[in-house]
């Protein structure tokens, strides 16, 4: 996973709440087998509309995604991530998000960062009124900071520290072994099988 | 103090626990398809790493399998690349698969149940949010994303954080006609779709413990519409005898100390839980959505909403696209919105006994002139017994199609979709715009609903069909 320590970016304001994660990417992108090449299936439906805050020239080449409540509802298909980050996505900002999308997002490094709904609201005011307007995202300093804006944000120390690391969570898991041999000694052994009968 | 249903089931899993970090929970269950798992598998391969427990993994194709032509070529070259992964990489990698074609195909929260896999006091884990349908046997079960399918393959476990618990109390008797995908979307209308964010939501009480497993199921398996990480119904007789003798389920001694083990799974009289609501049953009527997630429902005798009647600015914003999406008028009444297709299916509902739901409604009746409907077994083992029942006549003397097993119109990754504009009363679990085909309109309803709707050519409850004898008008009931 690559790490995450601090991005500095412009922003598109997503004024939605719910954005599911069917929204985010169509289920019939899904049929890829790589983890990349999801770019344009992000957000398509919205983006056959030349309005779209995605297809405004302003926005080319922003990084961070300041969502409305209640983002990555829906799917666990972990594509909705890869569409976001092939897409150029670094961050994404929400008053809530959906708890299999968060914890898809920080295993792939997209670092995505819960604020209250006014600070939310505040960076909608401020990127829609100036599209120039960049944003800091500080994990270091667990901060998000743009003009007139200073907001503090959570993140538990565990995920925090694999994301500054970079690390993977397969090879952190394997370092316990032998804790987990010997957990699956102590199975009962009425315990379901998918061994065929 | 005593612990919850929940709280025990994962105390029985934790492998390591240290301060600042997430519990490394064991996994009992991993269940696979083909959508979810070829990066996994991909990373798999790049690492070196085998599968730790090919004993505790199974996989099946559901989310591309077309439901008809089965014996024929996937028309689709990107669905077949997708399947023909799955295939190689269960080959290569040795998991069990049950491909399209074989008697154990199905939906993979149809089939982990009717082999007796799911158990209760398990882990269970799928690269689907649907995963939460397990729940109904008192098993901790919830949906991954790809890279903790690839850590699940590889290490059985999982590191997770801990949950709060919420209980959800249905008290007293559903009215007639009521049934418990009304009842699910009636909870997510009222906890809304981010009012289980973060909790494992256990469902309880005496509406609760009258169901069948199947109607648990079909509980269970939304309670990811309400945001929620997972729900749960504590084991009990009823449990225990849908288990029984299904191939996979304990023998002998086995039966006995898992039974055993099975009753202590119950939340303790003076545990507490972070969160709780209670709903009486017996003011529930059959529930429709109107809108563009699964939160945005009401009972069928109601009207779509007006947007300006939310005081909350984002609600009302998403009730004014929705109504926009949807094609919709506030203060229409819901009755009066005709449909161009029924969907019955899914992992919601598309068990034997939502096929006999439907059924009921439809025998001796057609289907209305311009609507379409189809049927899809949730697995082959649903079909081969509804065909045993003569279900599948029903629905085909009927004018509907009774197609080949699979997640189908769910979500359109085969060729079953709804074209642009085209509104369906369905059985599943997702209205979200575009879900069931580009541009396509969704109505989530019960199995009795959606084949009342086929009848009519709008959305309609059984109690309006002229003739059917015995049925209560249930218009009149109260909103929950």
């Amino acid at each position: 996973m690559e790490a995450f320590t601090t991005h500095t970016g412009r922003a598109v304001p997503l004024r939605r709440s719910n954005v599911d994660t069917d929204q985010i990417i169509p289920a019939h992108w899904l049929k890829k087998v790589t983890r990349d090449g999801f770019e344009d299936g992000l957000f398509e439906a919205w983006r056959k509309d030349p309005e779209f805050v995605l297809n405004r020239p302003e926005r080319a080449g922003a990084t961070v995604l300041v969502a409305g409540p209640d983002f990555g509802t829906g799917s666990s298909r972990e594509h909705a991530v890869w569409a976001l980050q092939n897409y150029g996505f670094k961050t994404v900002v929400s008053s809530r998000f959906a708890d299999i999308f968060r914890g898809n997002s920080l295993k792939n490094g997209l670092l995505t960062v819960v604020l209250p709904q006014e600070t939310v609201d505040a960076l909608w005011q401020l990127t829609e009124n100036d599209p120039t307007a960049e944003v800091t995202v500080d994990l270091v300093a667990r901060q998000v900071r743009a003009e007139g804006i200073t907001a503090d944000f959570e993140l538990d120390e565990n995920a925090r520290w694999r994301l500054l690391e970079g690390l993977d969570d397969i090879g952190l898991t394997l370092r316990h072994e032998a804790d987990i041999a010997a957990f699956e000694a102590g199975r009962p052994s009425y315990k379901p099988s998918t061994a065929r009968i | 103090m005593g612990r919850t249903l929940a709280e025990k089931v994962w105390d029985d899993h934790v492998v390591t626990r240290a301060e600042g970090e997430p519990d490394l929970l064991y996994i009992d269950l991993h269940l696979l398809h083909e959508v979810t798992s070829p990066q996994a598998f991909d990373g798999l391969r790049k690492a070196g790493r085998p599968v730790r427990r090919l004993d505790l993994t199974i996989a099946t194709e559901d989310h591309n399998t077309p439901t008809l032509d089965i014996d024929k070529p996937i028309a689709d070259p990107v669905s077949r690349t997708q399947l023909e992964t799955l295939r190689r990489n269960c080959a290569e990698f040795g998991v069990r698969l049950h491909p399209l074609g074989d008697v154990e195909q199905g939906v993979v929260h149809v089939v982990g149940p009717q082999l007796g896999l799911t158990q209760p006091g398990t882990t269970v884990v799928c690269g689907d949010s649907h995963t939460s349908t397990h729940g109904a046997f008192g098993a901790l079960a919830f949906g991954i994303g790809t890279s903790q399918v690839e850590h699940v393959l590889a290490t059985q476990t999982l590191p997770l954080s801990p949950f709060r618990t919420m209980a959800i109390t249905v008290e007293g008797e559903l009215p007639e006609g009521v049934t418990a995908k009304d009842l699910i979307l009636a909870i997510i209308a009222r906890i809304g779709t981010g009012g289980g964010q973060g909790y494992v939501i256990e469902y309880r009480g005496s509406a609760i413990e009258k169901l069948s497993m199947e109607a648990r199921m079909t509980v269970c398996n939304m309670s990811i519409e309400a945001g929620a990480r997972a729900g749960m119904i504590a084991p009990d007789d009823t449990t225990f005898a849908y288990l029984q003798d299904r191939p996979h389920a304990p023998r002998g001694e086995d039966w006995d100390a898992a039974v055993a083990y099975w009753r202590t799974l119950r939340t303790d009289d003076d545990a507490v839980f972070d969160h709780e609501v209670v709903i009486d049953a017996s003011e529930l009527s059959p529930f429709v959505t109107w809108g563009t997630n699964p939160g945005q429902g009401a009972p069928l005798s109601s009207a779509v909403p007006d947007p300006a009647s939310y005081t909350d600015a984002s609600e009302r914003l998403a009730a004014e696209k929705a109504l926009e999406y949807m094609g919709l008028t506030a203060g229409q009444p819901l009755r009066d919105i005709a449909v161009d297709t029924v969907f019955v299916g899914s992992c919601t509902n598309g068990r034997i006994e939502d096929l006999r739901a439907a059924a009921s409604v439809i025998e001796g009746r057609a289907v209305a002139g311009g609507v379409r409907m189809l049927v899809v077994p949730g697995s082959v083992r649903v079909a081969l017994q509804a065909v045993e029942e003569g279900l599948d006549k029903v629905f085909t003397a009927a004018g509907a199609e009774w197609r080949h097993a699979g997640c189908s119109m769910c979500l359109g990754m085969n060729p079953d979709q709804l074209a642009p504009g085209e509104r369906s009363a369905s059985t599943s679990n997702r209205n979200f715009e575009g879900r069931q085909g580009k541009g396509g309109r969704t109505h989530l309803v019960s199995p009795q609903v959606a084949a009342a709707t086929a009848v009519l050519g709008h959305l309609a409850s059984p109690a309006d069909l002229p003739g059917l004898a015995g049925a209560t008008d249930v218009r009149t009931t109260v909103e929950v």
